[in-house]
């Protein structure tokens, strides 16, 4: 039984984004395996649109997309909790001008 | 459609385990943090959650098999095209499944050769034939209302890819068990015979499903370290008490009755009580020995063998076209 499997033909890992619908943008849905991009699409479309989920598919090589380290969450994303004064609240408007 | 029970778990902890990381892990956890795949976590956690994730999607594809039985004989066009739908849904609910588990270092040509070697584990319950058209009913009702019950708490695994899955299964389900109990509806109205019919699929489907949660919380050995990880939200026994207290008054409607003579309302609990369970046939059926096991995954490898050439294909194909497109450069 194992013959069967040594050599089992190894499929590219590809993630799969959909636009659910036009004027939002496409969202990671999950992943298939397909040998290229155009098998990679028509197993997209089986895999995750059999309910009307989407208008648009993208599918990417999972070997292609670049990901920060989450060892290093800290170093990337801390500084940014610190710079109050990127936010809207962070300034004072007297009451009597409104909303602002 | 339901994840078995876990039978053996035990991940050799890294050097990295210090009782630091392990009390930020759990910190996370209990702030109802979600881990993503890249995200530092115990070697037990991870090993726990590929043999969980596995045995349920091996138990969607696996659970095919059964119903792919009755599609060319459903009785009309409307039951032959919602169960191809249903065990296409089941197929999807497999591939989404293998892919959360890929997260976690695992590839899906290892998790297939564990499944077709006979190492892995699936769902005891599809190890049961589907002798009628009342098994599909049966099936849609029971075993998919059984797996929902167990599916809809892992919604909130504190897994991500895994609880994201789920979201996806559980919204396809219940059209699962809907198309199911209509089935078992119109044979229960039916002439006497398809009521028979019915009542006899009731009789050989209940007793699996309600052993679909697992064994008694007592005998259930991960329970606890899955609980505190929040890849369990609830015990076996919780949900398999909500699973007969939410189907017997189904049956009632039906005017079937659940094979089960122990299995009354009790006032003093609020709660049907359940009676006793034949553990012995389960565990029987776990290690092989039930009906089906051999020819279910016997199928598996012919499929697997007769689908080779199709995967060499797509290979070949996708080379051959990458050569040329540089050639053309």
């Amino acid at each position: 039984m194992t013959a069967a499997n040594e050599g089992r033909a190894r499929l590219p890992l590809w993630e799969v984004f959909i636009r659910p619908r036009n004027g939002l943008a496409h969202r990671h849905v999950g992943s298939v395996h397909a040998g290229d991009a155009e098998m990679a699409l028509m197993a997209a479309r089986d895999v995750y649109t059999r309910r009307g989920e989407g208008r648009s598919i993208w599918v990417a090589l999972a070997s292609a997309i670049a990901a920060s380290d989450p060892d290093e969450k800290a170093e990337m994303f801390d500084p940014a909790d610190d710079k109050s004064y990127r936010q809207p609240t962070d300034y004072n408007v007297p009451e009597e001008v409104g909303d602002m | 459609m339901y994840a078995q029970g876990l039978l053996n778990a035990s991940g050799a902890a890294s050097a990295d385990e210090t009782p630091e990381n392990l009390a930020r892990f759990q910190a996370r956890i209990d702030a109802e943090e979600k881990i993503e795949a890249r995200d530092w976590m115990p070697a037990a956690y991870r090993k726990t959650l590929i043999r969980q994730i596995s045995q349920h999607a091996h138990s969607e594809i696996i659970g095919m098999q059964p119903e792919g039985n009755w599609v060319t004989r459903a009785p009309s066009l409307r039951r032959k095209a919602s169960l191809l739908a249903k065990v296409q849904d089941e197929g999807g609910h497999g591939l989404y499944l293998y892919a959360a588990a890929e997260t976690l270092g695992i590839t899906r040509e290892e998790m297939q050769d564990q499944l077709l070697s006979g190492a892995a584990k699936y769902s005891s319950i599809f190890n049961y034939p589907t002798l009628t058209w009342a098994d599909i009913g049966a099936i849609g009702w029971l075993v998919d209302g059984a797996a929902i019950m167990n599916q809809i708490p892992l919604c909130r695994c504190s897994y991500g890819p895994y609880a994201r899955a789920m979201v996806r299964v559980c919204k396809e389900e219940s059209f699962h068990q809907r198309q199911g109990y209509e089935i078992m509806t119109t044979l229960a109205e039916g002439a006497p015979e398809q009521k028979a019919m019915a009542q006899d699929a009731l009789n050989r489907w209940w007793t699996p499903s309600v052993m679909m949660f697992g064994p008694p919380d007592t005998d259930s050995i991960h329970s606890d370290q899955s609980m505190q990880w929040k890849i369990k939200r609830f015990t076996n026994d919780a949900l398999r008490q909500r699973f007969v207290d939410a189907t017997v008054p189904q049956a009632e409607y039906l005017n079937l009755s659940v094979p089960a003579p122990d299995c009354k309302w009790n006032e003093a609990t609020d709660h049907y009580d359940i009676g006793p369970l034949d553990w012995d046939d389960f565990w029987k059926v776990v290690k092989g020995g039930g009906p089906m096991n051999r020819q279910r995954i016997a199928n598996r490898q012919k499929a697997d063998a007769d689908g080779a050439w199709v995967r060499e294909a797509a290979i070949a194909y996708a080379e051959k076209h990458s050569r040329r497109m540089e050639a053309a450069e």
